[in-house]
């Protein structure tokens, strides 16, 4: 396919494939956060070789169409609650971005039974934590408590689910609130505004390609009716789930579920995801930002490929231990070649987005030592890439596969990690059997289907971003650059 | 008050082991075998306070190289080494502390341990990974410079501690770092890297037994007692000044601070359940409301306690656009004033230990987040007994308590302020 034609199969396969399998907590999340993160898996899995009792997942469905997936953990008395609804930023309406991410704020503001903080209240008194985030394909809200108040975190959650009130005070203030996130998420940062001009470059019609967060002029025009209409068309049992994980009985948390999530009046049918696909890349493009704030240029390059839902069976896997092998750490085939053996920079690396709906991302990346331009890092990633395309070491997929099936059973330790996993890739589409199978079937990837993989990493189907501080532009260096992208 | 009764009748001291291997060394463990895991979890004291003078960084420096090759590995050996295993091991250094971490698969901890004993007492420092792991820090710098999260906080700290270890850069300086050498780094390591100065916690699949041989192995063999430069005591300063660092953002990130109640003041639990009240994060806490909930200033607004070994202050910050900057700091201001003056209501102050009491279990929830409690309670001078007494501590607090401990913390009500952005009237 380097030579013109597109990766095999792909276009038939961009969408509801129902192919394989998944791999999460890769989303972006644009959340309620107020709390630094905890460490974040990039691979979290919860069962996996390691001569260990699988853990006895529970699947369920109320009559009104809502899903619940129950994870055991009894290590302590905590349990984690998290409604999932099957839409994220990728679903808003056309010059209505944003509004996913802005009801997630909305939906604290409270209910004909329980005005605004009544249920952050209840939740701080029983020594909880909560919040809520939101992402390409879906938005999520959750919370931690001792086990004994599931019960009425359920209450409180399936009472929003359908009674949310809004009036445009309320409203108003919280569009406030969501311009200041804004600001200080993307319009001081330099960085994160080339990142959200390399998506919207690569996606030129998927919605993955627009801001989770929205661009300004359309957050700014968001009305009370908006946030309504779009918690109308998707705040249903039918395109809800439900994960519990932590110290409860499968049998105690469905009847819970029944006993609060049961009487939501079903709708009938879930909504409809309405997704312009993507058409297939032919020119590479490069995106690049002067700032004055720069001091110190990276270099990034995004590729279109399939995710865990969209890949023919195994093509994702392979994805995942290409992107360990060439970026996972510091014995990564970028790592050794760009910062160890070439001194080109001081950090490199990759990331497969594979938790996704659509034809989704894989990154590269790296941050040149001192002196070195972006095109001689650019030249030398192409040349590591061309290195991988010729073939890997059979050593080296080896210790990729250990280290990802290790992280399944690292996840294993935080329950939050789990149903965070859990959540997100059923929410992608993907099954239950495909998250409990993954380790197996990163086992199972050869050096043959990692070579293979690399196809998908043609620079025709790519994004570069050169971050650089101002006094390169005039200069001979960015010329330089661009020139030496030209194919 | 449910969740304090649970708290109660579950002690959790009384699952932690205290282990001492032949050689001395001392370690906390909570044994547990639902995952075949090991964690483990480590500080030397010192940290940054012990950086040489006028090259702020050093720690990080040598926390940053320690597994950058080590005994018969280069820095390539040892992270293949560890990978092959899928063996998960970090250094850091913090103003106090030199620490470390280790988690893996039970099956591997052997090797695991083997590699950190490396590490720990046989890291080779040499001059390439050097120069790498400085340009790696200076990358850091350089993307942080202009960063106004990060403006705005040095600046503090460096206008509260202007004569004191605790206002330097824990990453250090792009000025100073390339004067760093590895004859600083092995002064510094001799120095720290003992037995009397150190704290250890391991969680997960291994017995006391397994682990006291471990323990000698790996901390065994190194000094007995370690000889750290003296920290004087850090008076906050700079109160009641207001400071900008113009950067050409739409936004104006604040931070604020004044001195705050030492960890072992007998009025530092009160004192913690007030800032909760003030600043804690949650969304009923005042600031929350006042600033973001009903005003729409910011997305974050917060506060918190910090406490070093050597000097503790009270310290928030919040992000608002530039021309609503000095509203912003209005409202947190006028929030301070009303708890310096009248302290809180009975019913946040119930509220707040419901929740200080009932959220410590969440603390405790994987094994890497216990074995990090626990170092950090022996790094505090506690014992194993704190961890049942704490929760009993914050419900004894009264409302006497807890306006005495607003008065002593909030005072004057007057504040150092640093500012990153364009702020209109600041």
């Amino acid at each position: 396919m380097r030579d013109g034609e597109g990766p095999p199969g792909a276009p038939a396969r961009f969408l509801d494939s129902d192919g394989p399998p998944l791999k999460a907590m890769d989303g972006m999340s644009f959340g309620e956060t107020v709390a630094a993160p905890e460490k974040v898996f990039l691979n979290p899995l919860a069962q996996a070789q390691a001569k260990l009792a699988r853990p006895a997942i529970t699947q369920a469905k109320l009559a009104n169409g809502l899903e619940i997936v129950v994870i055991p953990d009894r290590r302590a008395p905590v349990v984690t609650h998290m409604v999932w609804y099957r839409n994220g930023s990728a679903d808003d309406p056309p010059g209505k971005s944003g509004i996913a991410h802005f009801l997630e704020h909305l939906m604290f503001k409270g209910t004909k039974a329980n005005s605004q903080g009544k249920f952050s209240e209840l939740v701080a008194d029983c020594g909880g934590q909560e919040n809520a985030f939101t992402s390409n394909d879906y938005t999520a809200y959750f919370q931690r408590v001792a086990k004994e108040h599931l019960g009425v975190c359920m209450e409180y959650e399936a009472d929003r689910m359908k009674n949310l009130v809004l009036t445009g005070e309320v409203v108003g203030t919280e569009r406030d609130v969501v311009l200041e996130e804004r600001r200080m998420r993307t319009d001081s940062d330099p960085s994160n505004q080339l990142n959200e001009a390399v998506q919207a470059a690569l996606f030129t019609q998927h919605p993955y390609g627009k801001p989770i967060i929205g661009w300004s002029h359309e957050i700014e025009c968001l009305e009370r009716a908006d946030a309504l209409a779009y918690y109308d068309r998707f705040y249903t049992p039918e395109n809800a789930l439900l994960v519990v994980a932590g110290d409860v009985d499968a049998k105690d948390v469905i009847g819970l579920a029944e006993k609060y999530y049961g009487p939501v009046p079903a709708r009938g049918e879930p909504p409809k995801r309405f997704r312009p696909r993507e058409p297939e890349p032919h020119a590479h493009r490069l995106v690049t930002l002067f700032d004055e704030k720069v001091e110190q240029p990276s270099h990034q390059s995004v590729f279109l490929v399939p995710s865990y839902k969209s890949a023919a069976p195994g093509e994702a896997e392979a994805l995942e231990v290409l992107a360990q092998l060439l970026g996972g750490g510091q014995t990564s085939l970028l790592f050794k070649t760009l910062v160890m053996d070439g001194k080109l920079a001081v950090s490199a690396g990759a990331h497969y987005h594979g938790t996704a709906v659509d034809t989704t991302r894989f990154y590269v990346f790296a941050v040149p030592a001192k002196g070195v331009g972006l095109a001689a890092i650019d030249a030398a990633i192409d040349a590591a890439i061309a290195r991988a395309a010729q073939g890997v070491q059979e050593a080296d997929v080896r210790r990729a596969k250990t280290r990802l099936v290790a992280e399944a059973v690292y996840a294993q330790d935080n329950q939050a990690t789990l149903a965070h996993w859990y959540g997100a890739s059923l929410a992608a589409g993907l099954g239950l059997e495909d998250v409990a199978q993954w380790p197996k079937r990163i086992e199972a990837v050869t050096p043959d289907d990692v070579k293979k993989a690399t196809l998908w990493l043609d620079k025709r189907r790519s994004v570069t971003g050169f971050l650089l501080p101002p006094e390169s532009r005039p200069a001979s260096t960015g010329a330089d650059m661009i020139d030496s992208l030209a194919p | 008050m449910t969740a304090l009764a649970a708290t109660e009748t579950l002690s959790r001291a009384s699952t932690v082991q205290k282990v001492v291997s032949n050689g001395g060394v001392e370690a906390w463990l909570v044994e547990d075998y639902a995952i075949p895991l090991i964690a483990l979890e480590f500080a030397f004291k010192g940290g940054a306070t012990q950086d040489p003078a006028g090259k702020p960084g050093a720690a990080t420096l040598l926390s940053g190289l320690l597994d950058e090759g080590a005994g018969a590995y280069d820095s390539d050996g040892f992270h293949r080494a560890l990978d092959e295993d899928a063996i998960e091991m970090s250094f850091s250094a913090d103003r106090d502390i030199l620490s470390g971490r280790m988690q893996s698969l039970s099956r591997n901890s052997a090797h695991a341990f083997a590699l950190l004993q490396l590490a720990v007492t046989e890291a080779r420092l040499d001059a390439e990974s050097l120069d790498r792991v400085v340009s790696q820090i200076a990358a850091g710098l350089k993307r942080e410079a202009n960063d106004p999260d990060f403006v705005a906080g040095r600046r503090l700290r460096a206008l509260a501690y202007p004569n004191h270890p605790y206002g330097l850069p824990v990453h250090g300086e792009l000025s100073t770092l390339p004067t760093l050498t590895r004859a600083n780094l092995i002064e510094m390591r001799a120095a720290a890297f003992a037995r009397d100065n150190l704290k250890i916690a391991a969680v997960g699949a291994i017995d006391a037994t397994a682990l006291a041989g471990h323990l000698d192995d790996v901390f065994g063999r190194l000094p007995e007692k370690a000889s750290l430069n003296l920290v004087a005591p850090g008076a906050f300063s700079g109160t009641g000044t207001r400071h900008v660092d113009p950067i050409d953002v739409p936004q104006s990130t604040i931070r604020f601070g004044r001195e705050g109640l030492a960890r072992r003041d007998p009025d530092f639990i009160p004192a913690m359940v007030v800032n909760h009240i003030l600043g804690g994060g949650i969304f009923s806490a005042r600031l929350f409301r006042e600033v973001r909930e009903k005003r729409g200033l910011a997305y974050s607004v917060y506060s918190q306690l910090v406490t070093y070994d050597h000097a503790a202050m009270f310290y928030g910050g919040t992000s608002t656009k530039n021309e609503r900057a000095a509203e912003s700091m209005a409202v947190i201001e006028k929030e301070i004033s009303s708890l310096s003056d009248f302290g809180p209501t009975e019913e946040e102050l119930d509220k707040a230990k419901k929740y200080l009491i009932g959220s410590y279990a969440l603390r405790f929830d994987t094994s890497t987040k216990i074995a990090r409690q626990l170092v950090n309670l022996q790094s505090e001078g506690f014992g194993v007994e704190y961890l049942d007494e704490r929760n009993k501590l914050i419900a004894a607090v009264t409302i006497e308590d807890a306006k005495r401990a607003s008065k002593r913390l909030f005072g004057d009500t007057k504040l150092l302020v640093t500012v990153a952005g364009n702020p209109e009237r600041i």
